[in-house]
C-alpha cells in the first residue's frame, strides 16, 4: 500500500518532447512507472521511445486510459493552462513539476480545478482532480512508481511517509532513512510556491488513512502558515507519529529564499513560530538537518 | 520586485486611482521647479527609497514655501536615510517626490494581497490608516476588514461598494463612498493588469481641496510577482539597481539564487531548502553564514564558477562550505565543476566540501586527487564543524 500512486498508475506526460520532459520520462519509465502517453500540441502521431504522443491530453487519455498527468511544460508555455487541460481531460491526479509559473495564473488554475466545466463526465463521481505542485519534485512510491524528478537511489520501500515543500531536503531525508534501514511508503513534494494544489494537511490525512504508513516526516520551511495548519491537524486528528523539520532559521525577513513561497513577511512565517507550533502539537522536531533520520528512528522504536 | 513610491503612484494613476499632484525630482532645483508647477502653497517632500518607516526616519518633510522645498530637497538628496526597515547603514536617497500637501480629514489602510491559505486574492482595509498595519492586526484584529476575491469573477462592483461602506463608517463622509468604491476597483485592475504580488495604499485619505471632499492615495507600495516580469517588460525596466545588492542582481541575471547575509562562511548548495538548512546547521555549530546560494539542479562548471566568484566577492568570507546532494546531477560532474571553477577563480580561503549521492566515491576521489586545498567532510555535522573551525582560525 501507499498513497496516491502505485504500480497500476497510468501516466500521460505533458511536454514529453522537451529536454527535461524527455529525460525524466525515460528515468520514470526505467523505474517501472507506466508511462502510457505524451501530449504536445502539434506532435500528435509521433512517439518518444515508443510512447505515443497526442496533440491534446483528452485524446491521450481517451486512447490510453491514463489517470495521472505529469507536467514538464515550461512556465512561458503557459504551464498553468496545461494543468487545466489535464483536469478537463479527466485525469484524477496532476503532478506539475514546472517552476516559475505566474502566481495569478495558478490562482486561476486552482479555481478551475475546484469548479471547472470539465468535458469529461467521468470526473464527477470521483470529485475534482488533485494537483501536486507546481514547482515540486513530484511523487514516488518506492519500488513501484516514480512520477517526478527525484533521484531513485535515495529511496527504498518501507513504512514512513514523507511530505515536503523542498526537493533536495526530501532526498536528503529519504537517504538518511535509507541508510538507517528505514524505507518509505510514499514521498510527496508539495512544492515551494505560494499557491500549490495539495497542502500538508491533505497529504497527512492520506498518510493517516494508509495502513502501510506507520510514521510521517514533515519537512517545512519559512513563509506562509501551512506548517501551523499541519500542526493543528496532527494534534486534532492524527494517531501516527510525526517527525518535523523546518528550514530557514537563519533566513532574514523580507527576502525570498529561492522558493517563491519561502519568505518571511510582516513578521509572519518564521521558522521559530513553525517549530513552536509543531512542538506544541506533540511533533518530534529534528533540531538539525543531520538528525532527521535519527529522530525518525527514535519515534519508530 | 519592488519599485519606488513615485513609480507606484504613476502606475496606480494610470489605472484610475486618484492621487495628489506631484512629480519626482533628482536635484534641489528640479524640486523647486516641480513645486512651482503644483497649484498650492504647502508641499510635502518625500525621500524615495525601497523601505518603509520613512516618516519615522525623517525622510518626509512638509514645506510652506518654494524655498523650503528646495531646502528640504537639499537635506534629503544624497543622505543615508535610516528607518526602522533599512538597517543601521540606511539607504542613500537619490530622488525625492514633491507633492501638494492638503488638509487630511481621515486616514485609512487599503491593500490587495494573496491569501495563501485560500489561494485567492484578498482585499484588506482598516480605519486605522497611516500606521503599521501589522500592529493593528496583532493588537486590534477587529479593526481589519477583509473581502475574498473569487478569481473566476474578479472583484465585483457590489463587493467594492460594500467594502467601502464597511471601511468608511462616519456618516459625514457618505458622499465619498462612490469614489472610494471606484478607487478600490481601480486598485484591483492595477493588481491584475500588472501581475502584482502586493498593492498597498497607506494612507488612503479623505482630504479637502477647495472645500470639496475627495479620497486619494497619499502613499502607495506596489510589489510584482517575479515569475510574471517577463510579460511586463515596461515594469521590469522600473527596477532601480541602486536599491539592490549588486551581487544579488548579478546572481539573478545569471539564474542563480543568491542572498547576501552578514556572516563569514560562504555557502554553495544545490536546492533552496537544502541551502536554507545548510545555513541553519552552520549557525547551530557556532558559525554565521555569509550567504544563501542555490546553484540549482543542473550545476554546470560555469554555474559553479560563477557561484564561487559571487561568494568570494564578499570580503567577509573566511571559509566556504559546499554542500551538494547529487541526484540526477552526479557527484563526479560536480567535483569536476568545483576543481575547474577553483582554477578559474582565485580561491584564497579554506574550502570544505560535503558530497553525497550518485557517484559520491568517484566525486570524492576527483577532489582528493586535485591539488586543491580542500577538506572533505563525511557528514553534514562534520562539514559544518570543519567550516566553522576554518573560519574561526582564519
Amino acid at each position: 500500500m501507499s498513497i496516491l500512486v502505485n504500480k497500476n498508475t497510468k501516466v500521460i506526460v505533458q511536454g514529453i518532447t522537451g529536454r527535461s520532459g524527455r529525460f525524466h520520462t525515460e528515468q520514470c519509465a526505467a523505474y517501472g512507472t507506466q508511462i502510457v502517453a505524451g501530449a504536445v500540441p502539434g506532435r500528435g502521431g509521433t512517439d518518444v521511445n515508443g510512447i505515443p504522443v497526442f496533440d491534446t491530453v483528452a485524446e491521450g487519455v481517451a486512447a490510453t486510459g491514463a489517470d495521472t498527468s505529469l507536467i514538464f511544460v515550461p512556465a512561458r508555455f503557459n504551464a498553468a493552462d496545461s494543468v487545466m487541460e489535464a483536469a478537463a481531460a479527466g485525469v484524477s491526479l496532476i503532478v506539475c513539476i514546472s517552476e516559475h509559473i505566474p502566481v495569478l495564473d495558478m490562482v486561476k488554475a486552482k479555481a478551475y480545478l475546484k469548479a471547472g466545466n470539465f468535458d469529461n463526465p467521468f470526473i464527477i463521481p470521483n470529485g475534482p482532480p488533485r494537483l501536486i505542485g507546481p514547482n515540486c519534485p513530484g511523487i514516488i512510491t518506492p519500488g513501484e512508481c516514480k512520477i517526478g524528478v527525484m533521484p531513485e537511489f535515495a529511496y527504498t520501500p518501507g513504512n514512513v511517509g514523507i511530505v515536503s515543500r523542498s526537493g533536495t531536503l526530501t532526498y536528503e531525508a529519504a537517504y538518511q532513512l535509507k541508510r538507517l534501514g528505514i524505507g518509505q511508503s510514499t514521498c510527496v513534494g508539495i512544492g515551494g510556491d505560494p499557491v500549490i494544489g495539495t497542502n500538508f494537511v491533505d497529504v497527512l490525512r492520506l498518510f493517516e488513512a494508509d495502513d502501510d504508513t506507520h510514521a510521517v516526516v514533515l519537512i517545512g520551511e519559512i513563509g506562509g502558515t501551512a506548517e501551523e495548519r499541519a500542526a493543528e491537524f496532527v494534534k486534532d486528528e492524527m494517531t501516527k507519529p510525526v517527525v518535523g523539520f523546518i528550514a530557514g532559521q537563519t533566513a532574514p525577513p523580507g527576502k525570498r529564499m529561492g522558493h517563491a513561497g519561502a519568505i518571511i513577511s510582516g513578521g509572519q512565517g518564521t521558522a521559530a513560530d513553525k517549530i513552536q507550533a509543531l512542538k506544541n502539537a506533540g511533533i518530534a522536531v529534528a533540531d538539525s538537518l543531520a538528525s532527521i533520520g535519527e529522530t525518525v528512528a527514535a519515534v519508530l522504536t | 520586485m519592488n519599485i519606488h513610491e513615485y513609480q507606484a503612484k504613476q502606475i496606480l494613476e494610470s489605472y484610475g486611482v486618484r492621487t495628489l499632484p506631484g512629480t519626482v525630482a533628482e536635484t534641489p532645483e528640479e524640486a523647486e521647479t516641480v513645486a512651482r508647477s503644483l497649484d498650492c502653497n504647502r508641499y510635502v517632500v518625500k525621500a524615495q527609497i525601497h523601505a518603509g518607516g520613512r516618516g519615522k526616519g525623517g525622510g518626509i518633510k512638509i514645506a510652506n514655501s518654494l524655498a523650503e522645498v528646495k531646502q528640504h530637497a537639499e537635506t534629503l538628496l544624497g543622505m543615508q536615510l535610516v528607518t526602522p526597515q533599512t538597517g543601521p547603514e540606511g539607504k542613500r536617497v537619490r530622488k525625492v517626490l514633491i507633492a501638494a500637501a492638503v488638509e487630511i480629514k481621515k486616514e485609512y489602510y487599503l491593500a490587495i494581497l494573496l491569501d495563501r491559505e485560500t489561494s485567492q486574492l484578498t482585499l484588506i482595509g482598516s480605519e486605522e490608516g497611516g500606521v503599521n498595519i501589522e500592529e493593528v492586526a496583532a493588537q486590534t484584529p477587529e479593526k481589519i476588514i477583509r473581502t475574498q476575491i473569487d478569481p473566476a469573477f474578479g472583484l465585483t462592483e457590489f463587493q467594492a461598494r460594500a467594502f467601502a461602506y464597511k471601511l468608511i463608517t462616519d456618516p459625514s463622509y457618505r458622499p465619498i463612498i462612490p469614489n472610494a468604491a471606484a478607487l478600490i476597483l481601480s486598485l484591483y485592475k492595477a493588481f491584475i493588469g500588472c501581475d502584482c504580488s502586493l498593492v498597498e495604499i497607506n494612507p488612503l485619505a479623505i482630504v479637502t481641496t477647495d472645500n470639496e471632499l475627495d479620497i486619494v492615495a497619499l502613499d502607495s507600495k506596489v510589489n510584482f510577482d517575479d515569475n510574471s516580469l517577463w510579460r511586463h517588460p515596461d515594469i521590469a525596466e522600473m527596477r532601480d539597481p541602486h536599491e539592490e545588492d549588486p551581487s544579488e542582481l548579478e546572481a539573478s541575471e545569471s539564474g542563480l539564487s543568491y542572498i547576501r547575509l552578514d556572516g563569514d562562511i560562504g555557502c554553495m548548495v544545490n536546492g533552496a531548502g537544502l541551502a536554507m538548512a545548510t545555513m541553519d546547521i552552520i549557525k547551530q555549530n557556532g558559525g554565521e553564514p555569509a550567504n544563501f546560494l542555490d546553484v540549482g539542479g543542473g550545476a554546470t562548471v560555469e554555474a559553479v564558477a560563477h557561484a564561487f566568484r559571487l561568494i568570494l566577492a564578499d570580503e567577509n568570507v573566511k571559509a566556504v562550505l559546499v554542500n551538494i546532494f547529487g541526484g540526477i546531477m552526479k557527484c563526479d560532474t560536480i567535483a569536476n565543476g568545483i576543481v575547474e571553477a577553483a582554477k578559474q577563480v582565485e580561491l584564497n580561503v579554506p574550502l570544505v566540501v560535503r558530497l553525497e549521492g550518485t557517484n559520491v566515491e568517484l566525486g570524492k576521489r576527483i577532489i582528493a586527487e586535485s591539488d586543491l586545498n580542500v577538506q572533505q567532510a563525511e557528514g553534514l555535522s562534520e562539514a559544518a564543524q570543519l567550516a566553522v573551525t576554518a573560519a574561526n582560525s582564519a
